[in-house]
């Protein structure tokens, strides 16, 4: 906004821009291979995972009405919820740290828009053609193949976002059973997420495309607090290119007082967001460097040096930096905190799971009755104990009490046996013989120990109380 | 609406309310009314960033007459304005009883399905008996503890000796359904003051074989004869039909020690329930029928492994 506009002139303006439609050109290059390799990966993972068994049992299973996730050989449950903020933790600090290194890396090559879109745009660029195809496709008047090739695209996007929909949903609700009972035999949930996450797909990376980025996603708006002078960004190098003009291959550019830049606007058509990399950083950029490969192409063809075009930082600009000042910049105070703090999260999260006990015991003081004279000299208090064994065979467990002298458990049926994966509530009574000489009334803190019977390793101990009743 | 004891507050809030919607609609006219102009409003950021005062997108501004149709039909519909009560004649414990009542049709099969069943037989039923065990824990565990095993002052589940009133089917389901109140009257006066107290409780402590006084015993046993044989039996096991408990047994419900016994003979129990004496309440209109047989199988259960 350089000037405000006289007023005459903004009444016919309208306030907001509409939607000019993007026929994005297809790019090759290293940076277009990369994002090929990562949509490939990311995509064989999300389709796969849900496929794979681990025993007789779906290997990767959040399983939200039970209230358990099954991670292969893990599973956890509503008390792990820790490990979930460690995921999101781990991935904030991934986000600052690599967006401190090199910008929106994450919306160029993995963020699910992008990565949809992308597959989206090769079924379209399959049927319709390259940018130029698909403009005179939309310009030329409606005819059976234009018709044709219209309903083909979008079947095809129809099926492949449905095909997404029934995998996510595979996530919660085992895939082999979900895909056996389609169409008429799914519960109305799982129809809707899987039309939900359809239409996502559809809608969002067919339609909407650069518009989510621009408009809906927060990221764009906040990265600029995470980028800093040393972030490497796509950016055109002005002192090079300018000043622009067309020119034949073999034009001496003193003579001509022409820049590298040949002005041939191929960086602008094979941007998914449709704007111009020489008009500086805008929040716009995804990050996805089309443009660099799009300029490096023209630049061979020209003969001369690539990167014009190139990923580099802005200090890197404008003070002329090599290469290797560059890379040296790029471990920097920031971002070494941000390494040395996600470093220090992953160890601990992994150390946790390794040593995670998979018996767990909630012991839980009966509130009404406090104590009770079993027979004339013998106390008793009253427990439940929640045994949780989340590992996926049974055990039997052994309950001892230990704190007080001579103080045991009541008759209980032991060992207790717990099923794989579940939980049971055993209520019991840990029995006190007071002494001749009588004890002091009061809370005395004890211990449960409740151990597996079949496996040495597997035991845990909880603290509570007993209380000795006044006389 | 007892908080509310005059009409005043109703009046306040239906009030606040209506003249909220009024306002809301008047500035969604007078801001819609406003000519489609951008004004500066000089705030500028980073040198090139400038505030605009625009006006909002039309959809959003159709977004906020939806919510006030909303509001409005909401308000005449349901309960909200006041004590204005809605046409829709809706109330939360309409609601809770229709949800009961839902729940209930869907529960009744399995539950006449336990119903038909003995006692004997449901309490070897896993499924009825974890069913039983729930509503034991919301219901009886309180005083009885989660383990069945008695407080102080209430009876021990898991042996049929404990309950003074009969361990069998038909008296648990009587204590269950009725409740049960049994009186203890003080003797202390009857017994001949301090020390006849003291002889009675030398004679229990040795029906239960426990330490006392051989002397006292003698004594003792003869006010036993005259005073509390009438209700717990010349043999001092007890009569069920009285709720007087078995004295042989060495199960003391209110305390084994001798100064517990000592205050029960001179005080008495549960002759006066408003000073801390308790009942066994009944539970004919808490529970249903089936929910009671549930709980009669239980605790059956629990001394009949």
């Amino acid at each position: 906004m350089s000037e405000s506009p006289a007023d005459t002139e903004v009444k016919k303006q309208k306030l907001f821009a509409a939607r000019r439609k993007l026929y994005p050109r297809f790019a090759q290059g290293t940076f277009q291979n990369w994002r090929v390799a990562l949509v490939a990966f990311s995509q064989i993972v999300y389709f796969v995972l849900p496929w794979l068994m681990w025993g007789d049992r779906q290997a990767w299973l959040l399983d939200l009405p039970a209230r358990k996730f099954y991670l292969f050989g893990v599973v956890l449950w509503p008390q792990d919820i820790i490990y979930l903020t460690a995921l999101l933790i781990i991935s904030a600090y991934s986000l600052f740290l690599f967006t401190a290194i090199a910008g929106r890396v994450w919306c160029g090559y993995a963020c699910p828009q992008t990565v949809y879109t992308e597959l989206l745009m090769w079924i379209e660029r399959a049927i319709e053609g390259n940018r130029n195809a698909r403009m005179k496709l939309d310009a030329a008047p409606w005819s059976a193949s234009k018709v044709g090739k219209k309903t083909l695209k979008h079947v095809l996007w129809l099926i492949f976002a449905l095909w997404t929909g029934i995998t996510f949903v595979g996530y919660f609700t085992p895939i082999r059973e979900l895909v056996a009972s389609l169409p008429f035999g799914l519960s109305g949930w799982e129809v809707f997420w899987i039309l939900f996450c359809t239409g996502f797909v559809y809608f969002f990376t067919g339609w909407m495309r650069e518009q989510v980025c621009k408009y809906m996603c927060p990221y764009a708006r906040f990265q600029s607090a995470m980028f800093d002078r040393d972030t490497l960004i796509i950016t055109y190098d002005a002192t090079r290119g300018e000043p622009r003009g067309a020119r034949g291959r073999k034009a001496d550019l003193t003579e001509a007082k022409l820049g590298h830049c040949v002005d041939c606007s191929v960086c602008v058509q094979v941007c998914p967001t449709g704007i111009d990399i020489r008009n500086g950083l805008q929040y716009e950029c995804i990050g996805c460097a089309a443009c660099v490969d799009g300029c490096d192409e023209v630049m061979k063809k020209m003969n001369y040096p690539l990167g014009l075009i190139r990923y580099t930082t802005e200090n890197a600009l404008a003070s002329g930096y090599s290469k290797k000042e560059v890379w040296r910049r790029v471990f920097r105070p920031r971002t070494l905190i941000y390494m040395a703090i996600l470093v220090a999260i992953i160890v601990a999260v992994a150390a946790s799971l390794w040593s995670r006990n998979t018996l767990k015991v909630d012991v839980l003081r009966d509130r009404g009755v406090m104590a009770r004279e079993a027979s004339p000299g013998v106390i008793e208090n009253i427990y439940q104990l929640q045994i949780m064994n989340t590992e996926e065979r049974a055990h039997r467990f052994v309950i001892e009490v230990s704190g007080l002298p001579g103080i045991e458990v009541g008759e209980v049926e032991q060992p207790v046996t717990v099923d794989g994966a579940s939980g049971r509530s055993v209520p019991l009574a840990a029995r006190f013989t007071l002494p001749q000489e009588g004890y002091k009334d009061g809370m005395y803190p004890i211990v449960f120990t409740i151990r597996a019977e079949d496996d040495e390793a597997l035991r845990r101990e909880e603290k509570s109380t007993f209380m000795v009743p006044r006389n | 609406m007892s908080d509310f004891t005059s009409n005043f507050w109703n009046l306040y809030i239906a009030i606040l309310t209506i003249a909220g919607i009024i306002f809301c609609i008047w500035l969604l006219v007078a801001v819609g009314k406003r000519e489609q102009k951008s004004s500066d409003s000089s705030h500028v950021w980073d040198g090139d960033l400038t505030e605009l005062n625009n006006q909002l997108p039309g959809w959003w501004r159709w977004m906020f007459w939806g919510l006030l149709i909303f509001s409005i039909g909401y308000l005449v519909y349901f309960p909200g304005l006041g004590s204005f009560k809605g046409t829709g004649d809706w109330t939360q414990i309409k609601q809770f009883d229709e949800e009961m009542t839902a729940l209930q049709a869907k529960t009744k099969p399995t539950y006449d399905s336990y119903l038909a069943m003995a006692a004997e037989d449901l309490s070897k039923n896993k499924n009825a008996m974890e069913t039983a065990g729930r509503i034991f824990s919301n219901e009886c565990a309180r005083c009885h503890g989660s383990d069945a095993g008695g407080g102080a002052g209430f009876p021990s589940l898991k042996s049929g000796d404990a309950m003074s009133w009969g361990g069998d089917v038909a008296a648990i389901k009587q204590s269950i359904t009725e409740g049960r109140t049994g009186v203890m009257t003080p003797m202390g006066e009857a017994v001949g003051g301090a020390p006849g107290v003291k002889a009675v409780v030398a004679y229990m402590r040795s029906l239960s074989g426990l330490s006392h006084d051989e002397g006292l015993m003698a004594q003792g046993g003869k006010l036993f004869e005259d005073n509390c044989a009438a209700c717990h039996g010349a043999d001092g096991k007890g009569v069920k039909e009285m709720g007087a408990p078995n004295l042989t047994d060495n199960i003391w419900v209110y305390g084994g020690s001798e100064a517990a016994m000592t205050k029960v003979v001179e005080l008495g129990k549960n002759s006066n329930l408003a000073q801390g004496d308790f009942a066994m309440p009944a539970y004919k209109g808490v529970l249903s029928q089936a929910q009671i047989h549930l709980l009669t199988a239980y605790v059956w259960g629990k001394s009949h492994k």
